[in-house]
């Protein structure tokens, strides 16, 4: 919200800096995110009269004027605006002055005709969007006077970052008192004007719905001359506080909203066919708004109706038809008070943000209705002239809400900002901030303004005080509190444990968005069962991953984009299902050479082992007491022969593999990309270790290079020695994996080292003997596995 | 047995070994000399061809004899080990300025490396980790935190829905409600967390990080409050960085606060910058959460975790968070 800071200063009485009091503001909680001047410094740009104004001999669309510039000297202009006339004040650029833009006036000829200056558009000095022809000043403006001081341009606008609280501050009389409360002043409003009907007429208002409009003002004013653009000040004043002109009637009105805060509608009066009427919508009712939408309502909808057809949407935006327009003679001015549930989330369940709405919602002063009339009138009366009639007033005093009266307790206002605050400071602050303030022995009785609506509860007066007596004098104390030592949970392994030993392994930690176009999801199957958002911010990101992996694999293909060769990623979140239920899980890709090109190692891409390798160095993390098993497995999106579910004690915890070429393609990646991804909970879930003594005797390897059929896993012949093995065995280890000439077809050899050893004496050769051909008897019999001759 | 010739043999074996020069051939000179036929072994064998009254004294001269050539023996292989050892570091001898194989470390991102360091300040204040699911109820989000429905002050976040009205959670406060409807005070808590707002520019992603803080206890105030953040800063800058609180409003605390921080910019000059929002919790908000708001206040903060790597780290833009390019990413290893 754009602020002037003259007006403030013309309000209060105050004399004010712009700066100084953005600072007041700013540390109040009443942010100023700019103050920047109200205008250029239009050097050279005077007001001047155009005296004669001939067309130019040799171009149709130049005139030739000669103008008064306050100089002995008419002065000789060349002007190419439809509106230049004889009779016009408007701002002339002097040769010399300088334009907004930085654009230096110098004498020019145009067309063979010299021009000794530029009459300039409002545009053309920054004063307005406009564009339609010369700024047209008003007769009175004094020819000759700088134009800068002339408009009073040596002000400063505020733009100031409310928060929905205080919208008593969305009027220039809600920051007066505030301005004046931060100079340690109390303001008092400016006498109410009251204006003497000259008509009887006026309009009947039914309130057919109190709860949500409690009180309805209007006023009929006939003959009206609406067909005047508004003087310059209220102009200035309204492109000060960021409001475009329009027409008498209409900146009027919102000259008394900047003013007040009240916003008013004013309807033409032959275009109501009867009183108002202010109800709930019927389900289904359809109106054409201002703006031209037509919108079909609901009875959430507060409705201002003429008895025949809906003229407004409350709160919200007028009716197309019955707005005033230059043509109106007869007025009909409207001063609501919308309560905020009727009006809250309508604009923008139907797509639109309105100023009024924005006022609305947030709660305007409910003691102002009739005092905007009053004002708007005065002003209509000065302006367009007219004949008022009475006021028109309906209340339901019952819905209206009631000023508070808040007591504070000085004990927990001190105990709840940390130090003492001295009682007259206390009493100050709130007497400033215009309320009613009533010392007690235990501290003050406090009703705040009716357009504090904020303010309810003990903590709201706290807050006030504080934030006015200023957050900077309240010390810093020293953190403190009870030692609270609680267990430290040694069964779930820290995620930094997980982070750092996958960093560790090469692969770098990514952060890729929780939400992922659904087409991204199709190669992999997955793009059924995931939760879609209502309103995603845009079809790439219109559902909540069901994986981390297809992000990743987004992200490698950027970096592979940027001449990456050689990525790992990994990542930490969560993951979401079709109901929306969320999964911790860890995933990590790896792409390109096993490791960094190097002068001393041989190059080689990663493989599925890889891959594993490190999936299983995670594992091992937790692995204590667990029993893990990876066992082929057929998924969509991984190659039907490298690629493994994982299980701890018979639970799944993921998966591990090759991703199938064909999504590879689809994804646009080229080469192979291996990835797993694991529950992250339960991969964190470990037992503690518990101590077992061991054997002090000697140990004995056996090494035995077995054929074995090739369909029988290296997990199942592991199985089978482990379930042989027996209190002797402490361990069983492939070291060798050979399936080329030498081995019979069907067949592979797997060596395996056998460590043997006991717990209560040496194992002597015979025992480890024994051992072994009990094992390979087993090994037969069971799978078919006999040792290589 | 003349007296030279012992000299003479001893002569021989030594210039025969400090010939020598490998180990093979240095023993087959002491099997030569001393061993079980050796020339001085012989020598003793024959002592009792020596008169009686000599035997003494040429037994002595060949022991003396003996030693001579072990000494030459020993002293010989010692320099040839010395030698072959010189000659086998020689060999060894490498590039050292080569690098070393097998480098191959990878990095935690910069919101993991700021969010721990955020985490390990506030634990060791004695808060502990809670967290809280990202897709949310608006209960949670908002109803418990004192946003009424269809409230302005929802408008300040730009809320991800979900057919059902569940949401993704636009900040890490609902965490709050989550811990207080579990637990009575004293409550002190920090829960970090992804957090979404639909809303993406230059300085705004639809994803970022929060790190929440809360604490409810007795005779909790607003100086506890600015004085934990002022610790909280002065450790993660390691530094004394002013700190500046100003009125702001979120419903669910009051007083509320913006904090900003005064920071140095390339050119010397300082500035206020806002890192985090915070304030009293809202009474409504503990007795929402069955604590009773006369006996207990609290405080709660909320801060953007990419917001306080940026200045830490002179990050400047705040989509390459998650662009997961790896030049950035191997950054902050």
């Amino acid at each position: 919200m754009k602020v002037s800071v003259d007006w403030l200063a013309e309000l209060t009485g105050l004399e004010l800096d712009g700066n100084d009091l953005a600072k007041r503001f700013t540390s109040a909680g009443l942010e100023v995110d700019e103050v920047v001047p109200a205008g250029a410094a239009l050097d050279g740009v005077v007001v001047a009269e155009i005296v004669s104004a001939e067309p130019h001999p040799d171009a149709e669309r130049l005139q030739l004027c000669q103008v008064n510039a306050g100089g002995d000297e008419l002065v000789q202009i060349v002007c190419g605006a439809p509106n230049a006339r004889k009779g016009l004040k408007a701002p002339l650029a002097t040769i010399g002055g300088v334009l907004p833009g930085g654009m230096k006036i110098k004498r020019a000829k145009l067309r063979g005709v010299e021009s000794f200056g530029m009459l300039c558009s409002a545009r053309e000095l920054e004063l307005s969007e406009d564009t339609a022809g010369l700024m047209e000043l008003p007769g009175d403006a004094p020819v000759g006077q700088s134009l800068y001081d002339y408009l009073t341009l040596n002000d400063e606008i505020l733009t100031l970052e409310l928060t929905p609280n205080r919208s008593d501050c969305l009027g220039m009389y809600g920051l007066a008192r505030e301005c004046a409360a931060l100079h340690e002043n109390r303001w008092e409003a400016p006498e109410a004007p009251a204006i003497a009907a000259e008509i009887d007429d006026t309009l009947p208002i039914v309130l057919n719905a109190p709860d949500g409009c409690p009180r309805y003002v209007g006023r009929v004013i006939r003959e009206v001359d609406a067909s005047q653009p508004s003087p310059l000040w209220i102009q200035e004043r309204l492109r000060r506080n960021g409001v475009r002109s329009i027409s008498a009637v209409v900146d009027i009105t919102n000259y008394v909203l900047l003013e007040l805060g009240q916003p008013m509608h004013a309807f033409d009066l032959n275009h109501l066919a009867g009183g108002i009427d202010v109800r709930w919508a019927a389900e289904g009712e359809q109106m054409t708004l201002l703006d031209g939408s037509e919108i079909t309502m609901n009875p959430r909808h507060l409705l201002i109706t003429d008895g025949t057809k809906p003229v407004a949407l409350a709160g919200i935006m007028g009716g197309q038809g019955s707005m005033v327009s230059d043509d109106t003679k007869e007025v009909f001015l409207e001063s609501a008070w919308f309560a905020p549930p009727a009006i809250m989330g309508r604009a923008r369940d139907l797509g639109m943000a309105t100023d009024a709405a924005h006022r609305f919602e947030r709660g305007i002063d409910p003691s102002i209705q009739s005092l905007a009339i009053e004002r708007a009138t005065e002003l209509i009366l000065k302006i367009c002239g007219g004949k008022p009639g009475p006021l028109c007033l309906a209340e339901s005093s019952k819905h209206l809400p009631q000023p508070q009266t808040v007591t504070l307790r000085q004990q927990r206002l001190n105990a709840l900002v940390g130090i003492d605050i001295p009682t007259d400071r206390v009493t100050a602050i709130l007497h400033d901030l215009g309320m009613l303030v009533e010392k007690t022995d235990a501290g003050w009785r406090v009703t705040p303004p009716a357009a504090r609506m904020d303010l309810a509860i003990e903590e709201d007066m706290i807050e006030e005080v504080v934030r006015v007596f200023g957050f900077d004098h309240i010390p810093a104390k020293r953190p403190g509190g009870h030692l609270r030592p609680e267990p430290i949970p040694e069964h779930i392994l820290a995620q930094s444990r997980i982070r750092d030993r996958l960093s560790d392994s090469g692969y770098r930690e990514a952060v890729t968005y929780s939400f992922v176009d659904r087409n991204l999801l199709k190669p992999f199957g997955w793009d059924e069962a995931v939760i879609a958002l209502a309103n995603p911010i845009s079809q790439d990101m219109d559902v909540m991953r069901p994986s981390l992996v297809p992000g990743l694999l987004q992200a490698l293909r950027h970096n592979i984009q940027h001449q990456q060769q050689r990525v790992r990623l990994f990542e930490l979140g969560a993951t979401f299902d079709a109901k929306g239920e969320g999964t911790q899980r860890v995933a990590a890709i790896c792409y390109g050479s096993v490791a960094p090109e190097q002068w001393g190692a041989a190059a080689r891409m990663v493989d599925f082992f890889d891959s594993k390798g490190d999936l299983e160095a995670l594992l091992a993390l937790t692995a204590t007491g667990a029993e893990d098993r990876f066992e082929p497995v057929d998924h969509a999106w991984l190659h039907p022969g490298q690629a493994a579910a994982v299980y701890r004690n018979g639970e799944r915890l993921g998966w591990v593999g090759a991703l199938h070429p064909s999504l590879l393609q689809a994804l646009d990646i080229e080469g192979q990309v291996y990835a797993f991804e694991m529950d992250l909970q339960r991969l964190q879930q470990r037992n503690l270790p518990v101590y077992q003594a061991y054997s002090r005797y000697p140990s004995t390897r056996r090494d035995l290079s077995l054929l074995v059929p090739e369909a029988v896993t290296a997990a199942q012949l592991q199985q089978a020695i482990n379930n042989q093995g027996g209190a002797e065995l402490k361990s069983a280890l492939v070291f060798d994996v050979y399936d080329g000439p030498g081995v019979e077809k069907g067949y592979k050899s797997l060596a395996i080292g056998l460590i043997l050893q006991k717990d209560s004496s040496t194992l002597t050769d015979s025992e480890a003997d024994a051992f072994v051909s009990a094992l390979l008897e087993e090994l037969r019999a069971q799978l078919g596995v006999t040792l290589r001759g | 047995m003349q007296a030279g010739e012992l000299e003479q043999i001893v002569a021989s074996a030594q210039e025969q070994i400090n010939q020598c020069d490998e180990l093979k051939a240095l023993d087959d000179l002491r099997v030569s000399f001393l061993g079980k036929k050796g020339v001085l072994t012989l020598q003793l064998r024959n002592l009792g061809n020596v008169p009686a009254d000599q035997r003494r004294a040429a037994g002595q001269a060949i022991n003396q004899a003996k030693q001579a050539v072990e000494a030459a023996l020993i002293a010989r292989k010692e320099a040839l080990a010395e030698a072959a050892l010189a000659e086998r570091l020689k060999n060894e001898r490498v590039d050292v300025t080569l690098p070393g194989r097998g480098s191959n470390n990878g990095s935690l991102h910069l919101v993991t490396r700021t969010m721990d360091r955020m985490v390990e300040i506030f634990t060791r204040l004695g808060f502990g980790v809670a967290t809280g699911p990202e897709i949310e109820h608006d209960e949670y989000n908002f109803e418990a935190l004192n946003f009424p429905p269809h409230h302005p002050a929802r408008a300040m976040h730009d809320t991800f829905y979900f057919p059902d009205g569940r949401l993704l959670r636009t900040h890490t406060s609902p965490v709050q409600v989550r811990v207080m409807r579990e637990q009575q005070p004293p409550v002190r808590i920090i829960a970090p967390g992804r957090v979404y707002r639909s809303d993406s520019d230059q300085t705004h992603t639809p994803m970022f990080h929060q790190l929440e803080g809360l604490l409810v206890d007795e005779n909790v105030s607003f100086a506890d409050l600015k004085g934990i953040l002022q610790t909280f800063v002065n450790s993660f800058f390691e530094r004394e960085v002013p700190i500046r609180l100003r009125p702001s409003y979120f419903p669910f605390t009051e007083p509320s606060a913006e904090v900003d921080i005064a920071w140095e910019k390339a050119d010397g000059s300082t500035s206020w910058l806002e890192v985090l929002g915070c304030g009293m919790v809202h009474p409504n908000v503990l007795n929402g959460c069955n604590i009773d708001s006369e006996r207990y206040t609290g405080y709660a903060f909320g801060m953007g975790v990419e917001r306080m790597a940026m200045l830490r780290y002179g990050v400047n833009d705040l989509r390459q968070f998650f662009e997961n390019d790896v030049r950035f990413l191997g950054q902050f290893a």
